[in-house]
């Protein structure tokens, strides 16, 4: 087996067993894809009679956020377990913090335009999702990136990780949802079944609580849980 | 060839091929990358299914499970590579050990 991790005999028995089975499950899984059935199932007919009942006009905000949000709450959920596994050992990340240049006057410059302007389109992205290709995690997707580009140009955000408010802004849209969905199951009889008249404005809460607590997700995802001595002394210098 | 087809095949041989380095090779950073591409020939062949029907609306439930898929394919990854750098930390390796320790 040793030698799977050497180049210079890059061909060995098992490597090339490991290849012969996979290119036999790849074909069989083409055959299967070749070999499917037109249009087995009426699940899109469904989702159109359905959808003026959804709260949005857009099928796919309305089979995240309305007739699939059992895997929408799961999927934040999943986010958050991710954040805690990660938040459960600060000590990987003390050693081998990587020690970011001094930030150019360009970059500081960029982010200063480019960050509100991604504020702005996470906002758009988040309306837009009831009736266009757009919604939570899309916004949420760009308030991260955002987030991202802040901590790249060195600016001192990353104190700010270890605020009570930034814990309350990562569980904000996983609590928001849950409540909601028992809420609707004191209203109507069922999880995560909201009032017909309400769902519009239900759908609406939950995405802007997921947008706030995805960004904050994913920005922790990529920073890990910083290092906290030298993010206090550059908080210091700047201010 | 229809454009489903065509776009689920590529979606098979990425998956394909990330199936084979996930299991070929040692170094984690290799594995972590080659479970990413699985995940982006899974989404692939889902975005393909959503279109298969080539007149009328694409299928809203195949691009919902991608749209779910992608955010736990990242979180996974994040995940996967902070166990990695942990494991680096402790063990000074980024592979995982040969067959019973060392």
């Amino acid at each position: 087996m040793m030698k799977l991790d050497n180049p210079s005999s890059w061909f060995s028995l098992p490597r090339f067993l490991v290849f012969l089975l996979t290119l036999l499950l790849t074909f069989a899984l083409g055959m299967t894809l070749f070999s499917l059935p037109p249009a087995p199932f009426q699940l899109l007919d469904t989702i159109h009679r359905s959808l003026p009942h959804s709260g949005v006009t857009n099928p796919v905000t309305a089979v995240l956020l309305n007739f699939r949000a059992y895997d929408t709450l799961l999927e934040i959920g999943v986010l958050l377990v991710a954040v805690f596994g990660i938040r459960a050992f600060p000590e990987a990340f003390q050693e081998h913090s990587p020690s970011l240049p001094a930030p150019s006057e360009v970059l500081l410059a960029l982010v200063r335009l480019l960050v509100p302007l991604m504020v702005l389109i996470a906002g758009y992205l988040l309306w837009a999702g009831s009736h266009a290709p757009g919604g939570a995690f899309q916004a949420g997707a760009v308030l991260g990136a955002g987030a991202v580009l802040i901590l790249l140009a060195g600016l001192p955000l990353s104190k700010w990780f270890h605020g009570w408010w930034f814990r309350a802004a990562l569980i904000l849209g996983f609590m928001l949802f849950l409540g909601v969905g028992f809420w609707a199951m004191a209203m109507e009889g069922h999880f995560l079944e909201y009032p017909r008249d309400r769902a519009e404005d239900l759908i609406l809460l939950i995405e802007a609580a997921l947008t706030v607590s995805i960004g904050c997700i994913l920005a922790t995802l990529f920073l890990g849980l910083p290092d906290a001595a030298p993010v206090k002394d550059a908080a210091n210098e700047k201010s | 060839m229809s454009q489903f087809q065509l776009y689920g095949m590529t979606g098979v041989a990425l998956f394909g091929l990330g199936m084979y380095a996930v299991i070929a090779h040692a170094h984690l950073i290799r594995k972590i990358l080659a479970i990413n591409f699985m995940g982006s020939g899974i989404f692939l062949v889902l975005g393909a299914v959503a279109r298969r029907a080539s007149e009328g609306m694409p299928d809203p439930v195949p691009h919902a499970m991608v749209l779910t898929g992608i955010v736990v394919a990242v979180s996974a990854t994040a995940f996967s590579l902070s166990l990695t750098r942990r494991i680096h930390t402790e063990t000074g390796r980024s592979s995982l050990p040969r067959d019973g320790g060392t």
